[in-house]
């Protein structure tokens, strides 16, 4: 009885109680969507262009962030304005990126074009631990912290507590979708992207070329991946459980479906807000922790119903 | 030369339907079981049997456990630390609520625990595949190793770290920090070899061939009436028994105490699932070959480059796995089929060595 009450009851009393400290919650729920959708959109990038299930996204995000801190730290002495700074080592990492692209594009997709898909997966898997050990090899292994000059001050709205941080990573995410929107249905570059991303065949057929769609994918989900691990390292420092929490994206994607952008951040959104309130006002249930497999088992129960995702395209198999 | 079947004919259908057919395979099986049981045991120390052998052994069992899943039935798990969990930490129970039980008894429900919750975290598997089923399966994950910090039933209400109770098997100490190397090593072989046996005959059976059927194409194995349901929960049932057999010998026999997030964490499902991707995906030998691999190549590469070359410790680390995945790629683009495919090219030549045309 005691046990119904706190799972069905108490949790709804608490939230009309406190609508502020419930307002609070569901803000910093949405904010961690957003960083959960920031990894996903790199996913689905990739995905869309290539059908690779890249596994290693979330490393690329802690390698780039590791590579970003990295420079900082080697810039740092030459005494220049930290605007400057920032801005160099960015550019840098950006480049760092768009090489990685090219190196795994000839290494690594080239070597294995026409394989089955789940080879595709696994050899991200791979990847994304010979990234790890890279950015581990080059930039040490401990925990750093990441400051580009992003606000972190708090705004206090009538007893709602807003971190400033959260907003700007609202913010870049929502001109991240922006841009690749635009990205993907104006420019020649995007048409391409999207021929490729229906047919691989039919785009050959009228002089797409594959390998340069691929290196400019991984290099979009790369930068894409650069702004993720920004607003992760900014918030929790650069480490290796980055890559873990990343891992988060993949029910994100499966909820908002493999294909879709939109999908992504709105996936990300639910689990953000989820989670977070289930680890907080559920908290007497269970004890806490659950933030570490309540979206998993969110998307699983959802797979059992709509395998598409909300708005993935309908899985049609053929004999 | 050596290795040429030549004359030797098979006159009934046992012996064409045996394991090793080939006179020179069951030579070389002999001599490995040999060493394996009447030399190993009497020159065995701590070292070797904790840092080597031991590991080598129960992640094969692990590794043939998911191989049966992954690499015969097609199905990418990542819940593999979760089951071994559920392995460890059922046995434990078991252990400490019945202690006359026999420790055999004991691991083998305990797989069995580990297979009706694999059958459960697979049934998404009816519905969904491929990398979806991947994501599915990071929530046992998850979950279970979750469930085991949490809930204060599974560690009996102690502290979140469960240790091995001593129990002995035919008078000799197996579990506990007394047990002696040496019968601790016979006690996972013995497991090792019986659950080999039994998973050779299961997958050239009527059952492997149904889930090698639902690997190759799903939809056209129902076509010709293979049952889905069956044949994929009966894989996970099977991989999960495995699995969970390999957690409870983890727990019981090589670490004797055991955390659920640091022992059995997101890292081992991976590793596992390198291990028979290395050693190649859907063959036994391959689970053999490629935990062989994965557990002895830390140990090869920490006495050459950190006792060697005198290397940090970290840094040889993190070269360990920058190797891991590169030769993941490598074998991928390389040998799809891993070392045991390797193992099966060498045979071939043999066969026409040294004068090969």
């Amino acid at each position: 009885m005691e046990f119904l009450h706190a799972l069905l009851i108490q949790p709804f009393a608490d939230m009309v109680m406190e609508p502020a400290f419930f307002i609070e919650t569901l803000v910093k729920g949405l904010m961690a969507g957003v960083l959960y959708s920031l990894v996903a959109l790199g996913f689905v990038l990739i995905f869309k262009a290539s059908g690779v299930f890249n596994f290693a996204q979330g490393v690329m995000a802690l390698f780039a962030a590791l590579t970003l801190t990295g420079l900082m730290e080697l810039l740092e002495p030459s005494g220049m304005p930290k605007a400057l700074i920032v801005i160099l080592a960015i550019a840098a990492t950006i480049v760092v990126m768009i090489l990685l692209a090219l190196i795994i594009e000839r290494l690594v997709l080239r070597p294995l074009v026409n394989q089955e898909l789940i080879i595709l997966f696994m050899a991200t898997l791979g990847l994304s631990y010979v990234l790890e050990g890279a950015g581990d090899l080059l930039w040490g292994s401990d925990v750093k912290v990441l400051d580009i000059g992003l606000p972190t001050d708090v705004w206090d709205i009538n007893g709602v507590f807003i971190e400033q941080l959260d907003v700007t990573a609202a913010i870049a995410a929502g001109s991240l979708v922006a841009v690749l929107a635009v990205f993907f249905t104006k420019t020649r570059i995007g048409r391409a992207l999207r021929a490729v991303a229906d047919d691989h065949q039919a785009a050959l057929s009228v002089g797409i070329s594959l390998q340069q769609i691929w290196v400019i994918v991984w290099s979009v989900a790369g930068i894409v991946a650069l702004v993720a691990g920004i607003m992760w390292g900014s918030k929790s420092g650069v480490q290796f459980s980055l890559s873990l929490i990343a891992l988060k994206a993949l029910p994100v994607l499966i909820l908002g479906g493999f294909t879709s952008i939109p999908g992504a951040i709105i996936g990300g959104l639910i689990i953000g807000v989820g989670e977070k309130i289930v680890e907080v006002f559920w908290y007497s249930v269970h004890g806490g922790a659950v933030e570490n497999w309540f979206a998993f088992m969110l998307a699983l129960v959802f797979l059992m119903f709509r395998p598409q995702g909300l708005f993935g395209d309908k899985i049609i198999e053929r004999v | 030369m050596l290795y040429r079947e030549t004359g030797q004919f098979k006159r009934n259908y046992a012996a064409d339907q045996q394991l090793f057919p080939i006179f020179q395979d069951k030579i070389l099986l002999g001599v490995i079981l040999t060493v394996a049981l009447a030399v190993i045991p009497f020159v065995i120390n701590d070292y070797w049997s904790k840092a080597i052998l031991l590991p080598f052994m129960v992640y094969s069992f692990i590794a043939l456990g998911l191989n049966i899943l992954v690499g015969y039935c097609g199905q990418i798990s990542l819940g593999t630390g979760g089951f071994m969990a559920v392995g460890a930490y059922s046995s434990y129970k078991l252990c400490t609520a019945f202690p006359e039980m026999n420790l055999v008894f004991v691991i083998l429900l305990s797989g069995g625990c580990t297979a009706a919750v694999g059958v459960l975290f697979g049934l998404p598997s009816l519905r969904i595949k491929g990398f979806y089923l991947a994501v599915a399966t990071l929530a046992a994950q998850f979950f279970l190793i979750w469930m085991f910090n949490k809930v204060p039933w599974f560690y009996n209400y102690e502290m979140s770290q469960i240790t091995a109770p001593p129990r002995e098997m035919f008078g000799f100490l197996v579990s506990g920090p007394q047990a002696s190397p040496t019968a601790q090593y016979l006690f996972v072989l013995g497991f090792l070899i019986v659950f080999t046996w039994i998973a050779l005959n299961l997958v050239r059976g009527r059952i492997g061939r149904s889930w090698m059927s639902i690997r190759d194409m799903d939809i056209a194995a129902e076509l010709l009436g293979i049952k889905p349901l069956k044949t994929k929960l009966s894989a996970f049932a099977v991989s999960s028994f495995y699995i969970g057999i390999g957690g409870a010998l983890i727990f019981h026999i090589w670490l004797g105490t055991v955390e659920a997030t640091e022992a059995f964490d997101i890292l081992q499902s991976f590793f596992v699932l390198f291990a028979i991707i290395i050693g190649g995906l859907g063959s036994v030998l391959g689970a053999y070959l490629g935990a062989a691999f994965m557990a002895l190549m830390p140990v090869g590469l920490k006495v050459v480059l950190v006792d060697g070359a005198g290397m940090a410790v970290d840094t040889a680390k993190h070269i360990e796995i920058m190797l891991v995945g590169s030769l993941i790629i490598f074998f991928l683009i390389k040998e799809p089929h891993g070392l045991a495919r390797m193992w099966q090219i060498t045979k071939e030549k043999l066969r026409l060595w040294p004068f090969p045309y």
